[in-house]
């Protein structure tokens, strides 16, 4: 699954460690999501969209899609 | 220097997984301290009294399943990458402690080796591989 977190995070000049406190987790699971080597649970992708005041699909895109 | 406010929320979160994670060594600690006092007490200390031995191994049941509910607190404390990360490992460290248990068994049945396997070889093994578990674990979400 492919991700924006990286640009949302960037266009908002947060680190990593500000994006994980927001949503709660570790910088590695940032890190994690953001290198593609884990894919979030549904209930963090919706926090996820809550915080980006986006929808899911508009940060999280499956790989078949793209 | 004044702390922002993620900063301050991030010790929380750190504490929060600290202070768990000191519960599972305190009880930890406990139960290693009661299974000593289980396997040595009754030779050293109170001379194989029926009464007293049995307490003895009560209280070291009591205090490791103490111990596991406090694992399980480090687990919800977890944020769900870590715990993958705690599900991997464990996995991989029953997987092989009890595939090389029943292998480590079996020679001894058919007599390919001339000592008797002991439980502590066992728990040293899962350890080992529990360890070995999260280090590849974390290597590879880092």
């Amino acid at each position: 699954m492919k991700n924006r977190l990286k640009v949302l995070r960037a266009e908002r000049d947060w680190t990593q460690a500000k994006l994980a406190e927001e949503l709660d987790v570790s910088r590695q699971t940032i890190n994690a999501i953001e290198t593609g080597k884990f894919d979030p649970s549904l209930p963090l992708a919706f926090k996820a969209g809550r915080l980006f005041d986006m929808l899911i699909e508009d940060i999280f895109q499956d790989k078949v899609n793209s | 220097m004044n702390k922002t406010n993620t900063e301050i929320k991030t010790n929380k979160a750190y504490s929060r997984d600290r202070v768990s994670t000191a519960k599972v060594a305190y009880w930890g600690l406990a139960w290693l301290l009661a299974t000593a006092g289980a396997t040595f007490g009754p030779e050293l200390l109170w001379g194989y009294g029926t009464l007293i031995t049995s307490i003895g191994i009560a209280i070291q049941l009591a205090l490791g399943f103490g111990m596991i509910w406090a694992f399980k607190g480090v687990l919800l404390a977890m944020d769900e990458l870590q715990r993958l990360i705690q599900l991997e490992a464990i996995s991989l460290a029953l997987g092989v402690g009890v595939v090389v248990g029943v292998s480590y068994e079996l020679l001894e049945d058919i007599k390919l080796i001339t000592f008797q396997p002991e439980i502590s070889h066992l728990i040293i093994l899962i350890t080992l591989t529990y360890s070995f578990g999260l280090f590849l674990g974390n290597r590879h979400y880092r």
